[in-house]
């Protein structure tokens, strides 16, 4: 199936994507703050993988700081991105951007503002084969059209033709995935694929996903603020909040025994768990500003379980249990709230 | 509902005998179309929709379905074309002179988005007060307003020192506290919230939720709330209303059209939504719909969803689709649960 012309170290086993202390600061106008603060993570072939956070918690940023794609006002301080064994960090421009495609790829949010709006949606798509892999105009657009099919756009021969603005939001987003997967990557991530659109085109793109990455066995990250799109389409979840993971671990265990009070807090304020006419048992406050993220846990400000050792102590991630951590002083605690 | 609102008209039995009053809002067949010539886009084709007093009806749709359109007519921002928008026995497009501001108090809108609905240059105080300048009769003088203006900040779990704070120095669920304030400062009967919680971080779209049945039950003010979110709706509607195309294709109590849809379109909704539960992974029964919903332009004839139905048949097609009863609940004088389908599901032996 594979066609890449790239080698890939990432075939022989170990993770594909392995994510380690990873810092992200941010200039803003009042000063630097940390975006991200020393996360890691890794995800093997076939697997999917999901950065589960709200806004501010750091996950789109992590995922930027993978693709290289981060705003000139974000900066990588440390920590290692290895894809396929190389530190991606560490190369130049020139270098990121062979591995761009072949190895590594993007699928964005607004898929309207990802395409170019002033190029056919065929020759966008062409794209990929004639940089990658040197194709001939017409053999690329073969591609293109194969691709087209394959994602499920009908008569793609006529819509290459079209522009973006001609396509409704579900099709966009299926040329974007179209667009991702083109060169075969080890590696996909995908940026709140479906937060813009219905909840039954939503089904669509998911099973999509879903369907090409057991097809071309890629790591799959999904990074979303969605606890039921976690619960369905994940193997694995990193809790986010604040630039700091809180919890990790197989989603089914994390969500029905979480060991961290924020993700407790979250998947018990979700209506679906609760009985009609009560109040939800929502989590006081909201999320720190960046600027002032405490120096002790970083939930410790909205924690039910929060003592005087969290104000002094962030918590490290720890192991609680089979392949699952979490950072929280109390988590044994937990059950009993 | 358990008491009378504040500002409650007097709930006269009529003289003919009948002691209900008539329902606080009541949408009959109302059509509404944009544009002209063969452009024509039908946003509303026939709706119908009720909403009692103190309760919350859930508005289901996906984007394009008109249920915007629906919360507009609601408002009376949008003139139907046809069929009758009653509220509290009253039509509302009929009012003239005083009565119009005075009718337009009684139902106030809460916007999806608390960064765009806020101008970010009024403290709080001004934008929860902005109201009575237009209708200066209800708090009329400028003490009381000081006294309402914290009374309502209260009410939506806002500090009173949050009075003289402007919308930049407020987190997202604490705007969206403070459009609901500003919707409760007319006394309302009907609040429309257009997806109230969309916007916000998850972990606080609990919190505003509970403020808003704190508010139905310490107010008695009705609700139609608009969202994507099928566990949302579930948990604050006491009935649904489900919308596809501009149509009503299905609406009843909210535990029976969650439990038992009698639309095609209704279960694939609930199938497609995904849920937290871990153990029903990979669901293999989940409905998958073919392709997208069509153009408003270009409504399929017969039953606007049998495009992307597995049940549909050449009938589907020809012969709009008739309205389908279920009378299943035991538990008389029950709501009915109404589809407009072909062929409806569950419906048991008259399947054959």
């Amino acid at each position: 199936m594979k066609s890449s012309t790239l080698p890939s170290p990432a075939k022989t086993g170990g993770p594909a994507l392995e994510v380690e202390g990873l810092c992200v600061d941010l200039r803003t106008p009042s000063g630097t703050v940390r975006a991200v603060d020393g996360v890691g993570f890794s995800v093997r072939k076939g697997r999917t993988l999901a950065l589960l956070g709200e806004s501010g918690c750091g996950k789109s940023m992590t995922a930027l700081s993978i693709a290289g794609l981060l705003d000139p006002t974000a900066e990588v301080t440390g920590g290692s991105v290895k894809v396929a064994g190389t530190d991606v960090l560490r190369l130049g421009r020139a270098g990121r951007r062979k591995l761009a495609g072949p190895v590594l790829s993007i699928v964005f949010q607004d898929a309207l503002t990802a395409l170019n709006p002033v190029q056919p949606v065929g020759r966008q798509l062409a794209e990929p084969f004639r940089i990658h892999r040197g194709l001939s105009r017409r053999d690329a657009r073969e591609k293109a059209v194969e691709l087209m099919t394959r994602v499920g756009i009908p008569e793609p021969r006529l819509r290459a033709r079209a522009y973006p603005h001609q396509f409704s939001g579900g099709m966009r987003q299926r040329l974007l995935i179209a667009m991702a997967v083109a060169l075969d990557p080890d590696v996909l991530i995908a940026d709140e694929p479906t937060t813009a659109l219905d909840v039954t085109v939503q089904a669509q793109i998911m099973r999509l996903l879903r369907d090409l990455q057991t097809e071309r066995d890629m790591a799959l990250v999904l990074i979303t603020h969605d606890l039921a799109v976690v619960a369905q389409r994940a193997d694995d979840v990193v809790v986010m909040y604040a630039g700091n993971v809180v919890e990790t671990g197989p989603v089914a265990e994390v969500f029905s025994r979480p060991r961290h009070p924020y993700t407790k807090g979250l998947l018990d304020s979700v209506p679906e768990h609760a009985v009609r006419g009560r109040p939800l048992p929502a989590v006081p406050g909201s999320p720190p500003e960046l600027s002032a993220v405490p120096s002790g846990c970083v939930f410790q400000a909205r924690c039910p379980l929060a003592g005087q050792r969290c104000a002094g102590e962030r918590p490290p991630l720890l192991s609680v249990g089979a392949a699952r951590s979490a950072a929280c002083h109390f988590s044994e605690e937990l059950d009993r709230v | 509902m358990s008491e009378t609102p504040l500002t409650a008209t007097a709930a006269d039995p009529r003289a003919d005998g009948s002691a209900t009053p008539p329902p606080l809002l009541e949408v009959r067949g109302v059509t509404k179309s944009f544009g002209h010539g063969r452009r024509r886009l039908t946003a509303l084709d026939g709706v119908d929709v009720r909403v009692e007093r103190g309760e919350t009806l859930g508005l289901v749709g996906e984007s394009g379905c008109g249920k915007s359109t629906l919360a507009r007519v609601v408002l009376g921002l949008e003139r139907p074309d046809s069929g009758t928008v009653r509220f509290d026995g009253t039509d509302p497009f009929t009012l003239k002179g005083k009565e119009l501001p005075a009718w337009r108090r009684r139902v106030q809108m809460v916007f999806q988005d608390p960064f765009a609905s806020l101008n970010a240059r009024m403290s709080a105080a001004d934008l929860i007060g902005e109201p009575w300048r237009t209708h200066r009769d209800i708090v009329p003088t400028a003490p009381a307003r000081e006294r309402r203006v914290r009374e309502l900040l209260s009410l939506v779990g806002l500090r009173e020192s949050d009075a003289h704070r402007y919308p930049n120095e407020f987190s997202g669920g604490q705007r969206q506290r403070i459009g609901i304030a500003r919707a409760l400062a007319l006394d309302p009967d009907l609040i429309v919230c257009d997806e109230p919680v969309s916007a916000l971080d998850l972990s606080v779209q609990a919190q505003v939720l509970n403020v808003l049945s704190e508010l139905r039950e310490r107010l008695g003010v009705s609700y139609v709330f608009i969202s994507h979110d099928l566990s949302v709706v579930r948990h604050v509607s006491d009935r649904v209303t489900v919308m596809y195309l501009g149509k009503v294709i299905e609406h009843g109590p909210t535990e029976d059209v969650f439990d038992r849809p009698l639309h095609p379109y209704t279960a694939a909704l609930m199938s497609a939504a995904p849920t937290l539960d871990v153990s029903g992974r990979e669901r293999d029964e989940e409905i998958q719909l073919r392709g997208e919903i069509p153009s408003p332009y270009d409504i399929p004839s017969g039953c606007r969803f049998r495009t992307r139905c597995w049940k549909s048949e050449a009938r589907c097609a020809e012969v709009a689709p008739p309205v389908v009863v279920r009378d299943g609940t035991a538990d008389t004088g029950q709501e009915p649960h109404e589809g407009l389908c072909h062929f409806p599901l569950g419906t048991g032996p008259m399947e054959a």
